[in-house]
């Protein structure tokens, strides 16, 4: 018995989270990504991108919940994402046309396009905190547990219990649909393999006939609904914070440099390592260690190998140690 | 001097803004502005001795601006005695724990061929030393931390003048440099900038969370002053005769005795906080202008020929016997060590040391606009843009509430629109960094001053 307590301790405060803050940082990885690996720079405001996104989807939320539009037990916002999606690409277009363009024409080297995209995060953290202010907004409606703590320990009459958030299963479900899509999309589809190659060697590319305006609007696009799902599932699941998706940006570089950066299997993978060992290391195993061990061997302290306060910094010792280590990242392999 | 006339009419121009706003809104809020200018030149200057000499990426500004902050509280503070006696000797012995596992690992690098084996020991160094070190500290730790919390719970300094922490901000800041650039400086550019400011973020959560040492998110207020004290300036003769004398004319009108001496202690008042921000404007200054004739002579010495080749072709430079990584790593220490210097000067400005406040947008990002703007490469250019994009960022506001006022004339005061548009006034500001460095960046790639390089 207090084996399965045990388990269900770990999956209630470890897994489960884990798995919710990797779909989401895996959604901004592949973003990052594939902006690197077709574009060929780091795009430092992939966090304002995707705060841009779920603005959009909560100004839509809004909107439909005014109407009385509603999906019953699920949160409203998944009618509005695809709005959201039609006019963040929107603004990613415009914004590779007015800024990007030039510099990708001509040829500009990958660090100048990376302070460019820096301007960019000013002018869009700049809109987003016009638009709907700097402050925490909370958009989630509908049913907000699929399980709850009590329910699951009446039922299975354990001590421990096991609660898990509608918002936590919808982020699961959605990342694993849009990433296979994407994967699909990547390996099988003509124009994801054209992309493919276009990443790979771009002259090579070219000379083949393929159109690079075309895999460069793909790209975007596809960006687009990646910034706009990954932002609106982490704040369907947390809450909507400007600031706070700025500092997620660091998190999610560091995901796809962990990946291998310009391989999208990889920043997927990565997501779900940061977030794994952010968790695991900080997490206290008091509790784990009280079911498992008797009663003497109890441990007397937290049992926690880093305190909660260095969440971010255990993502960013990981990248640390393997950028030295393997600068390829963990997964390295063919590029895109 | 034809040459430089372009130096020269930016310069003035900038001046002349500031002074603008000394008559418009007040003196003390120009002479604010014109002091977190010349802190801003200083940051810019260490930027731009990596960026504009070497071609280094530097994204951890905002971690080397802190360190120069944390050396300014433990410079100035008095020692806590009682923390020291109470936990005192768990931290030193943990500090030569550290020492320890440093030359450990440095030994087994030294001594053993690169291997898998190196590696694990390595690693096994580390982690044991990391579980020995918290088992020896944690007591004193917390013990120190209790130590009354609402007012000490830290170390405490060396009670000495904040002034030698300008030094001692440099050193830790080149010191930290030198660990990243050791570890770091071999990554392809783009990999440099994310990591530093990965680093910076590690540096920043130490800080913030470290509460024996920095007091951490409880701040350290009340440091002590290199300027004298607005209240004791305004009860000295001295001083006060100094106002009366400056402010003659006008109180000259005033015929009534008790009315003068209301309107004097007024302007002793005001006078006292502009005397004090003047202290620290010399102060700056005279950092400012060290540091500039420094990088100027650099920029221009057989040295600063040497980092140009590097910069633009590093492949030439290492054919030709120079030690492109060594050189490197030169540059990267020199420039965060003046980085540092900014951030001590940035804390004795105000007097007290909020981990809270240091933020990549603030001390990393609106650097490096101030570098692109100003033209890198170039010193009396990253000044000027360390003046430039400061002072927008803080005239932004004003300017935004003017343009609002202007663009919504028409509509009534309580439209929603408008309220709502004038509410967010403050975030003009990262409007305006965005679209004046997108602007700069298309139409003038090398800044408002760019780099020339002509050989003396």
């Amino acid at each position: 018995m207090d084996y399965i307590n045990a388990i269900v301790l770990l999956l209630n405060y470890i897994f489960v989270p884990a798995l919710a803050y990797g779909s989401q940082l895996a959604l901004g990885a592949i973003f990052v990504t594939l902006i690197y690996g077709i574009l060929r720079f780091a795009n430092f405001a992939t966090g304002d991108m995707m705060s841009f996104g779920t603005m959009v989807t909560i100004l839509f939320t809004w909107y439909f919940q005014s109407l009385g539009i509603s999906l019953g037990i699920l949160p409203t916002a998944l009618i509005a994402i695809p709005f959201a999606i039609i006019f963040m690409v929107g603004y990613m277009l415009l914004i590779d046309k007015f800024v990007f363009k030039y510099y990708r024409v001509s040829k500009s080297p990958p660090v100048q396009l990376a302070m460019v995209s820096i301007g960019v995060m000013f002018v869009t953290q700049a809109v987003v905190r016009i638009i709907i202010g700097p402050s925490d907004r909370r958009f989630f409606d509908g049913e907000k547990f699929l399980i709850k703590a009590g329910e699951f320990k009446e039922m299975t009459g354990l001590n421990e219990g096991l609660a898990i958030k509608s918002t936590q299963v919808i982020t699961i479900v959605v990342t694993l649909i849009l990433v296979s899509t994407l994967f699909w999309f990547l390996n099988k589809t003509k124009t994801g393999k054209s992309m493919r190659a276009y990443s790979d060697n771009e002259d090579l590319a070219l000379l083949s006939g393929i159109d690079p305006k075309k895999i460069v609007m793909i790209t975007w696009i596809i960006a687009g609904v990646l910034a706009t799902i990954g932002g609106a599932l982490y704040g369907l699941d947390k809450s909507f914070k400007p600031f706070t998706y700025f500092n997620n940006m660091l998190p999610i570089f560091a995901a796809a440099i962990v990946g291998g950066i310009g391989n999208p299997f990889g920043a997927f993978l990565g997501g779900y390592v940061i977030a794994f060992s952010e968790i695991l290391l900080t997490y206290a195993y008091k509790k784990f260690f009280m079911y498992l061990l008797p009663e003497s061997l109890e441990p007397n302290t937290l049992v926690q190998l880093l305190s909660t306060d260095y969440k971010f910094a255990v993502s960013f010792s990981i990248l640390v140690i393997v950028l030295l280590y393997r600068p390829s990242g963990i997964f390295k392999g063919k590029i895109l | 001097m034809r040459k430089n006339l372009n130096v020269i009419a930016a310069y003035t121009i900038m001046l002349g803004l500031i002074i603008l706003v000394g008559i418009f809104q007040s003196w003390n809020i120009a002479l604010s502005i014109f002091n977190l200018c010349l802190i801003s030149a200083v940051m810019t200057m260490g930027a731009n001795i990596q960026w504009g000499y070497a071609g280094l990426i530097n994204f951890g500004i905002m971690g080397y601006t802190a360190l120069g902050g944390l050396a300014a509280v433990l410079i100035s503070v008095d020692p806590v005695k009682e923390a020291w006696s109470a936990g005192g000797s768990n931290i030193l012995f943990s500090l030569l724990l550290i020492i320890g596992m440093v030359l450990a690992v440095r030994y087994v690098l030294k001594k053993y061929e690169k291997s898998k084996v190196r590696t694990y020991i390595i690693a096994t160094i580390i982690i044991a030393g990391i579980i020995i070190i918290r088992f020896v500290s944690e007591p004193g730790i917390e013990a120190i931390e209790e130590v009354d919390p609402a007012k000490t719970g830290f170390l405490g300094g060396f009670g000495l003048p904040i002034i030698f922490s300008w030094i001692v901000g440099a050193l830790f800041a080149g010191g930290l440099a030198f660990v990243i650039g050791k570890v770091a400086l071999g990554l392809r550019a783009d990999y440099l900038a994310i990591a530093t400011l990965l680093i910076s973020e590690i540096v920043i959560a130490i800080i913030k969370h470290e509460d024996w040492l920095t007091r951490g998110v409880k701040n350290v207020i009340g440091l002590k002053r290199p300027a004298p004290y607005e209240v004791n300036l305004q009860q000295t003769d001295w001083f006060i005769n100094l106002v009366e004398k400056f402010n003659s004319s006008k109180l000259n009108l005033i015929t009534d005795l008790t009315e003068r001496q209301a309107a004097l202690n007024q302007f002793v008042i005001e006078g006292s906080s502009i005397f004090v921000k003047l202290c620290y404007s010399g102060l700056f200054l005279i950092v400012v202008i060290i540091l500039l004739i420094l990088t100027q002579k650099a920029l221009y010495s057989p040295w600063g020929r040497m980092m140009r080749a590097i910069r633009d072709n590093e492949e030439a430079a290492n054919a030709m016997g120079k030690n492109v990584v060594k050189q490197h790593l030169l540059i990267f220490v020199l420039g965060s060590a003046i980085v540092g210097i900014a951030g001590a000067m940035l804390v004795t400005q105000d007097g007290l040391f909020t981990p809270g406040s240091y933020r990549p947008m603030r001390y990393t990002f609106l650097i490096w606009v101030m570098v692109i703007v100003g033209g890198s490469g170039n010193n009396f250019g990253a000044i000027l843009g360390g003046f430039v994009v400061w002072f927008l960022w803080i005239e932004s506001a004003p300017i935004g509430l003017y343009l609002v006022n202007l663009t919504t004339a028409g509509l009534a005061d309580t439209h929603f629109l408008k309220v709502h548009l004038i509410e967010s006034v403050p975030y003009f500001r990262f409007l305006m960094m965005g679209i004046g460095l997108l602007l700069i960046m298309r139409y003038r790639p090398k800044g408002i001053l760019p780099e020339k390089i002509e050989i003396k």
